[in-house]
């Protein structure tokens, strides 16, 4: 298996990861390369994700391609009930490539596996997006210039988020990076993770608020933290106010520090925050669209 | 020696060639016999369950004649049977003793405990790393979940 799909962060190497920040530099130096002029590209989301097609669809037209596809599994032959496989297998016979959201986990590995073109993972369920790992790394990569030495803060939901499991992967593999997890008790970030960061020797911290500590961080990751997550409504109620971000909180960060955020927030970031210079989510889901263009041409050897 | 102890142990030496399976958990007899394929061997196959055993309360034992099993085959059942030995018998007399082991991989015969994946969705062979064997975890190639020993569903 030859292809170039990517499934998990981890399917990349290093180098991989490097050579996409690499890319994506120079996608944003020039967005409008026609490196797939002539190339069809299958845009499946089973289920809608409105920011994360369309950052795609930019980035397929700045790059000349066709796409063909749907939008959600409502308009397609899904609801006729044709199986994934068989999508997979008559799509990959039109298109040149494959970018694909589906609700059910694992969902992209199997159709990577189906398909004879390479397949990009937009989302399968709660379990991998690989795009928005390499979109946070290319804005931390932006910000800090460097990938190491970086304390990085993740805050909020750390236990269903999948944003934040596969970023604590990507940075691991850098030199001397400490990470801070901020978290209510009901969703600290899961056992297999912090084995995963002893084994490795890198440093981590708990805490269950950061007020006081926020001036460390180079890199602040804000998630949400949802309703629905506590067993407890009660335990939400006590916690919901401790993760949210304020502009007052911003005073003694250190002058490189970026907040981040996977988008769409809710009140995870107070709106005082967006004026802020060191707030960089809508600059960070612009780069999304250079990132993505960088593991097209990756993904189709076109660079 | 009992008499019943005596008779169970003529009815486990009665096999001229072929593989005599043990300690395996009785509840686990028919998993095992579908695992090996057995129910679709031309060869003659006995089998007794609930028989006495120091390990188990419970153990069962299948007796294959003229069947020898390859390593990786006979390792599929560690899943389900980790203490079962086997008897490799040659003219009445047991010529090899071979215990099993949990593989690294396991391809099929385990469902994915993930409701929300994908080979619980539409018929696809699950794969699984073995991430530990001691308690068995499995960690599922497609949804990247864990599926514990507690959790192991035979398919
Ligand atoms: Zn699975």
């Amino acid at each position: 298996m030859n292809k170039k799909d990517l499934i998990s962060i981890m399917d990349y190497s290093k180098e991989e990861h490097l050579r996409i920040m690499d890319l994506a530099a120079d996608f944003e130096k020039n967005p409008n390369q026609k490196l797939l002029e002539g190339k069809v590209v299958a845009s499946l989301f089973f289920e809608p994700s409105t920011r994360t097609r369309l950052s795609f669809e930019t980035a397929i037209n700045r790059m000349g391609g066709r796409i063909v596809g749907f939008s959600d599994a409502g308009s397609s032959s899904v609801t006729k009930g044709e199986t994934l496989h068989d999508t997979i297998r008559m799509v990959s016979q039109y298109a040149d490539l494959i970018v694909m959201r589906h609700p059910l986990e694992g969902s992209a590995r199997y159709a990577a596996e189906v398909s004879s073109v390479p397949v990009i993972n937009a989302g399968d369920g709660a379990n991998q997006h690989p795009t928005q790992t390499l979109l946070d790394m290319y804005s931390i990569l932006k910000t800090q210039n460097t990938f190491d030495d970086l304390n990085i803060f993740m805050v909020g939901d750390l236990r269903y988020g999948r944003t934040v499991h596969s970023l604590l992967m990507a940075m691991s593999q850098f030199e001397n990076p400490i990470f801070n997890f901020i978290a209510p008790e009901e969703l600290l970030m899961p056992e297999e993770y912090k084995i995963y960061l002893r084994e490795k020797g890198i440093r981590f911290f708990e805490h269950l608020e950061f007020t006081d500590i926020i001036s460390e961080a180079d890199i602040v990751y804000m998630t949400r933290v949802q309703k629905e997550r506590f067993s407890d409504p009660m335990e939400y109620e006590e916690v919901k106010n401790v993760y949210i971000l304020r502009n007052s909180m911003l005073e003694n960060t250190k002058p490189n520090m970026r907040i981040l955020h996977p988008l769409p927030r809710v009140n995870e970031i107070a709106t005082d925050v967006d004026k802020n210079e060191k707030a960089y989510y809508f600059q960070q889901a612009l780069n999304g669209v250079f990132t993505r263009e960088a593991i097209i041409a990756h993904a189709l050897n076109l660079k | 020696m009992s008499e019943h102890k005596k008779k169970l142990k003529l009815k486990v030496s009665a096999i001229s060639e072929g593989t005599v399976i043990d300690h395996i958990p009785s509840e686990n007899l028919f998993d095992v016999i579908s695992i090996l394929e057995l129910d679709k061997t031309p060869n003659m196959i006995t089998f007794g369950a609930n028989l006495d055993s120091d390990k188990l309360v419970n153990k069962a034992i299948i007796k294959v004649s003229n069947q020898f099993f390859e390593n990786d085959d006979i390792n599929k059942i560690a899943l389900i049977a980790p203490h079962a030995k086997l008897n490799i018998i040659k003219d009445y007399e047991v010529i090899e003793k071979k215990v099993v082991e949990v593989p690294s991989q396991v391809i099929g015969i385990v469902k994915c405990f993930n409701p929300k994946c994908i080979t619980n969705a539409e018929p696809i062979t699950t794969s699984f790393k073995v991430t530990s064997k001691e308690p068995i975890a499995l960690k599922c190639m497609y949804c990247e979940k864990i599926t514990s020993e507690s959790q192991m569903v035979i398919k």
